[in-house]
């Protein structure tokens, strides 16, 4: 398919269509397997660093942070009090469950061996010889999947003692999460990685200071490491080439919603929303209405906006966010109060409640939306929404607060009249609809 | 007690960790895994094996949601309604299963076979509406799915089979 850019190529999926495609041997065969490893191992620690810098590849996990830069922040040689090096941890955040986003399952499920050589590289780069693999615990076949890459990967020498004969160690272990969406933050992460509560750290001090164990860490995306060997192999230029200035190489775009050809598709940076609908078959059972760009916690855009390029900084000036890649279609027979209501019944149940304002401010906003679907709203409602969320967003550990925020006031912003209208003519069944049925459940778990 | 295959599973793994309580969440699958869910007694004995009180695995049990504190269902059929699902008729697929067992969701049928538990994303949005039953996934599950799920899962159980333990080929990616 031609996007319109000449330097596209697909980085991390070239092959996720072809059976067998997930194996080692295939992997080494036609996809020049662990050669990277090989260059990497060849190269400075702090070139391998410098070269990721220079590719500008930034954190697929959702904040798209610089990922050379991340690096660079890891101490080359922390001592403890008495003197002695300290280990320092490289960690993997398999822990995917931002809503409308499922590019790393296709990674585990089609390509592990490239995450886990990223993940190598990225050891040496940091100087570290141990790495944790964070993955959620739902994903009990892909668990069973990365544990026999790994196996495989250990069986090549790969992983283990004196890899490529460089002197190099480096060991990678699987640590199973238990179901908590707050987990994908990285501070969260590492004490989930403790075996304690998922949740979030205050920072200072960074992960690179004080991480997991108490040791200097390293978290990123599995995306993310699945690009390095690109980078090493093929050269920063090449990866930082394909995308705008700040922001290198491909991402991995998840359609779901309603379109007709629902997917993962790896795209350029430089198209647009309404491309890449275009890509993933159309909108299917109506006219565009709504879309969220980024995951869930990515404010929403009107039809009319969707003219906008999918790069972090375009997305950004647009007022929403990149995020996590999650594009998730709405067509015009949704209700978006409704819509916005069933992700703030999610963030309600998934706040780690810690911080009294995200946990009562979740908790008053899916109240609140449901009020108005119930047909108990007031127009004074809508002001409070807002004035919820001001006390939400920024007032917390961690970006929790403000990832609900993002469809919450984005919803009353882009589409006041809906909810005018619920309030008006009293709710769902005033404008002759009827509620769904996951939505009478709401808290309503084990 | 904690058996001893429980154990000597987490002995096993014990060298890969730094700390005695990074073992926690492994034990607890473990020990769901083998009794189906875990008890206070668990949580007491599972302190005593990593030295550590009571309260530190209570409150990290509770606050997960795969650790199932009250006996669960021989079959936990999971259905995911958020964004994507929803917008793809997860509510019905819900719907078909509250019909056909007889409970709410969050319940499980008086016999102890089935728990209806509805969940949040879990990372198949391109193939919604999802479900999970027990570690299996299926995916594009509609309403008939539901039923001919349902009717396999119960076949199974009457024949003495172990449903939905990870079983299943590879999900359906475009």
């Amino acid at each position: 398919m031609n996007y319109n850019n000449e330097h596209f190529e697909p980085v991390i999926t070239p092959n996720v269509t072809v059976p067998g495609c997930e194996t080692l041997a295939f992997y080494l065969e036609k996809e020049n397997g662990y050669k990277a490893l090989e260059k990497a191992l060849k190269m400075k620690p702090a070139e391998v660093v410098e070269e990721v810098k220079k590719s500008n590849l930034r954190g697929r996990g959702g904040a798209g942070f610089p990922t050379g830069m991340k690096w660079s922040f890891m101490p080359s040689n922390p001592v403890d009090a008495n003197g002695n090096p300290k280990p320092k941890y490289l960690v993997c955040n398999a822990d995917e469950g931002e809503p409308g986003t499922f590019k790393d399952r296709l990674i585990f499920t089609k390509t592990p061996h490239r995450m886990i050589e990223g993940m190598i590289i990225g050891g040496h780069a940091i100087g570290s010889n141990k790495g944790f693999v964070y993955i959620r615990g739902e994903w009990h076949k892909e668990i069973r999947l990365m544990q026999k890459a790994l196996d495989d990967a250990y069986a090549k020498g790969f992983l283990g003692k004196n890899i490529f004969g460089s002197g190099f160690d480096f060991d990678l272990v699987i640590y199973k999460g238990a179901g908590a969406y707050i987990c994908g933050e990285e501070t969260a992460l590492l004490n989930s990685l403790e075996g304690k509560r998922g949740e979030p750290r205050l920072k200072p001090p960074f992960p690179a200071q004080v991480g997991a164990y108490g040791m200097p860490s390293c978290v990123n995306n599995v995306e993310t490491f699945a690009a390095v060997p690109y980078i090493i192999d093929k050269g920063w230029e090449r990866y930082a080439k394909m995308g705008p200035e700040r922001s290198g190489g491909t991402r991995l775009i998840c359609v779901s919603g309603h379109v007709h050809k629902p997917g993962v598709y790896e795209l350029p940076m430089n198209l647009t929303i309404n491309e890449i609908i275009e890509i993933a078959g159309g909108t299917k059972g109506g006219r565009l209405k709504a879309v969220i760009p980024g995951g869930a916690s990515a404010p929403m855009l009107r039809a009319d906006e969707c003219d906008v390029k999918t790069d972090y900084d375009s997305l950004m000036k647009a007022g929403t966010m990149a995020g996590s890649g999650g594009l998730i279609v709405m067509n015009d027979t949704v209700n978006i109060v409704e819509a916005t209501y069933t992700l703030l019944k999610f963030y309600e149940h998934e706040s780690c409640g810690q911080c009294s304002q995200c946990r009562e401010g979740s908790h008053w906003l899916a109240r609140m939306f449901k009020r108005i679907l119930d047909g108990g709203g007031t127009h004074d409602d809508l002001d409070y929404i807002s004035k919820i969320c001001a006390n939400m967003a920024g007032q917390t550990i961690c970006a929790f607060a403000d990832a609900v925020t993002g469809p919450a006031l984005s919803s009353v912003r882009k589409f006041r009249g809906e909810f005018e209208e619920l309030v008006t003519r009293g709710g769902l069944k005033g404008i002759g609809r009827h509620e769904s049925v996951s939505h009478k459940l709401a808290g309503a778990h084990v | 007690m904690l058996s001893e295959t429980i154990k000597s599973t987490i002995n096993g793994i014990r060298h890969q960790f730094p700390t005695e309580q990074a073992l926690l969440l492994p034990l607890l699958h473990e020990i769901q895994n083998v009794r189906g869910w875990i008890s206070p007694e668990d949580m007491k004995d599972a302190g005593e094996f990593l030295n550590l009180p009571v309260s530190k695995v209570r409150e990290v049990a509770s606050f997960y949601t795969m650790y199932y504190l009250k006996p669960a269902g021989k079959v936990d059929v999971q259905v995911c309604t958020n964004i994507s699902c929803w917008l793809n008729g997860a509510d019905k697929v819900l719907a078909c299963a509250e019909r056909k067992l007889g409970i709410h969701a969050g319940e499980t049928t008086k016999d102890g076979r089935f728990t209806l538990t509805q969940v949040e994303c879990l990372a198949a949005c391109g193939t919604a509406p999802a479900i999970q039953i027990n570690q299996d996934y299926y995916e594009e599950v509609d309403e008939r799915g539901m039923e001919q799920l349902l009717d396999q899962a119960s076949r199974d159980l009457d024949a003495g089979k172990t449903v939905g333990k990870s079983t299943q080929k590879d999900g359906v990616w475009p």
